[in-house]
């Protein structure tokens, strides 16, 4: 769905992005992952024609961002870091008035925008002005302009900029509920977030594009080992055992007492389905079973050459 | 065209939600009504047509100033906003949304000299107006108010807010304004050059005396068409630009 082949872009003589490869299939959810100024937002620039390129060539459908941009344009379905909302109007007008922009049929805006509203959870502000509306609603409401035509492709610069926790998880939920219908790129300095909703990361560092893959692909250049956390609330020496002789299984350390015990586990792959049945066999009673953040925050570091 | 109808009907509206159109019509008119009241009447006797001569010289002036504000904000605030995206990510052309951004402020224009008529109405008490005088008059006041909507319609797409934008719509207004007192101190083709560019005297004289020459008609469509185009190349390029 989207090809960026040898894309590079300079403001001036500054390099923003340079000689960036990558594909994105139709619908994938995939995320940017880099730091302020890493050249994250250009990318989705130069993918929403907003920007040229000043070298290679990116094609978004069968179309290429240089020279067919209006059909690309007719495409996707665009968020940029603010939302781009005209604060006078109420949303229901605001979102009429974007479908009309995007080629929406004129039989169909009613339904659309219906429809956007729905999905987006505006139906209590839909007759508010946009002025009146919380960070989180007007966040909200740039997601629901951006996906009012059923754009293939949906383009999310920072898409949980500025919200608090409740309002990045229901954003968290929405961008979710995307998966399937649209293909998506987001991007994100938040490492924890971007692993939660998207399927691949590409992590971009000074305008380059340094690793991409799966959060388990990633996960394996750096020392290949993940660490999986586990709280039982009933366990003994067996149980420890058996999950010692899982294969895979590298190291063990456990704490506790046969009440409370908590196991830290490492191990060469992502084993938490065989660990949990192995812990239900055994009748242990489980409380905790999570993977550790830790590692791919530190690789990220690594790969960023950024300290910790 | 249903775009270009779609982008004017949003900002006509905007103009009117956030006061802005009423301040600045209810603001020339009243300046308008007190010019009119002191200066074109004033205290000794004159014929109706000098007084509306009198007039449309005060409301061309009104009408500039105005048209300075109206069309300011109209690329400035949505770069200052970041509505602007909008447009660049849709399926949008640029020539589409400055002719959108353009007669919707053409329309707020129209409606201030609509709204003005009342003043020239006046003279029917005791006086007699040709219809001709009138309506040529408005005609230069519109022509000549649309080429300064289109000059500062190009300060709005190259500044990056609504001050900047005014400064250079009433420099480049006033530049042209003066040019026909430059052209007659230099030498030819200069003096020609400037005389033949210059937006008001020669040009909007004979409007205000009631007469229509086509070649100032062409003259200030031209204006307008080619500060618009400007206004399009501005947009374009600054995909290149970023």
């Amino acid at each position: 769905m989207i090809e960026v082949s040898g894309i590079s872009k300079f403001y001036g003589q500054k390099k923003a992005v340079e000689n960036l490869n990558f594909s994105i299939n139709e619908g994938e959810i995939v995320g940017l992952l880099g730091l302020n100024g890493a050249g994250k937002s250009t990318i989705l620039k130069v993918l929403g024609c907003f920007l040229l390129p000043s070298q290679g060539e990116a094609k978004v459908g069968a179309y290429s961002v240089t020279h067919d941009s209006h059909k690309v344009r007719q495409l996707i379905g665009y968020l940029p870091d603010r939302p781009p909302l005209y604060k006078e109007m109420t949303v229901e007008d605001y979102l009429v008035f974007v479908a009309k922009l995007k080629d929406t049929p004129t039989s169909l805006v009613s339904q659309y925008v219906g429809e956007a509203i729905e999905h987006t959870n505006l139906e209590d502000v839909r007759f508010r002005t946009l002025e009146q509306l919380s960070h989180g609603y007007q966040q909200r409401v740039g997601i629901a302009q951006a996906i009012v035509h059923k754009p293939k492709v949906l383009i999310l610069d920072e898409p949980i900029n500025g919200l608090d926790p409740i309002q990045i998880a229901e954003m968290r939920d929405l961008i979710l509920s995307l998966k399937g219908r649209h293909t998506v790129i987001l991007s994100s300095h938040i490492l924890s977030e971007i692993t939660k909703t998207c399927d691949r990361i590409l992590v971009i560092d000074q305008g380059e594009l340094v690793a991409q893959g799966t959060e388990s692909e990633l996960m394996g250049l750096g020392d290949g080992l993940m660490n999986i956390h586990l709280e039982l609330s009933k366990g003994d020496e067996s149980l420890v055992e058996a999950i010692r002789s899982i294969p895979g299984v590298q190291s063990l350390n456990q704490d506790g007492d046969e009440n409370l015990m908590t196991i830290d586990i490492t191990c060469s792959e992502d084993l938490r389905s065989h660990i949990a049945s192995c812990v239900i066999q055994k009748g242990g009673g489980l409380l905790t079973l999570q993977k550790k953040e830790a590692e791919l925050e530190s690789l990220f570091f690594k790969l960023v050459n950024a300290e910790s | 065209m249903k775009k270009v109808w779609l982008i004017a009907e949003r900002e006509i509206a905007a103009y009117f939600k956030t006061w802005m159109g009423y301040i600045i019509v209810f603001a020339a008119l009243l300046i308008d009504g007190l010019l009119f009241n002191s200066f074109a009447i004033g205290s000794k006797a004159k014929y109706s047509a000098e007084v509306l001569k009198d007039f449309f010289y005060f409301s061309s002036g009104i009408g500039m100033v105005a048209a300075i504000f109206l069309a300011m904000r109209l690329l400035a605030e949505e770069k200052q906003f970041g509505t602007i995206t909008l447009f660049y990510t849709s399926p949008v052309t640029e020539r589409q949304l400055i002719y959108g951004k353009f007669i919707s402020a053409l329309f707020v224009f129209l409606i201030l000299q609509l709204l003005s008529i009342y003043l020239p109405a006046l003279i029917f008490i005791e006086g007699k107006v040709s219809l001709g005088h009138l309506a040529a008059g408005y005609l230069g006041v519109t022509l000549l108010g649309s080429t300064v909507l289109a000059i500062t319609l190009f300060g709005s797409a190259i500044a990056p807010n609504q001050l900047l934008a005014s400064v250079i719509g009433a420099s480049v207004t006033v530049i042209l304004l003066l040019l026909w007192l430059v052209s007659s101190r230099v030498d030819e083709p200069f003096a020609s050059i400037f005389s033949y560019i210059s937006i008001h005297n020669k040009r909007f004289r004979p409007f205000s005396l009631g007469i229509v020459h086509l070649r100032d008609v062409v003259f200030y469509l031209t204006m307008i068409v080619f500060f618009l185009e400007c206004s399009i190349r501005s947009l374009e390029s600054r995909r290149l630009q970023g």
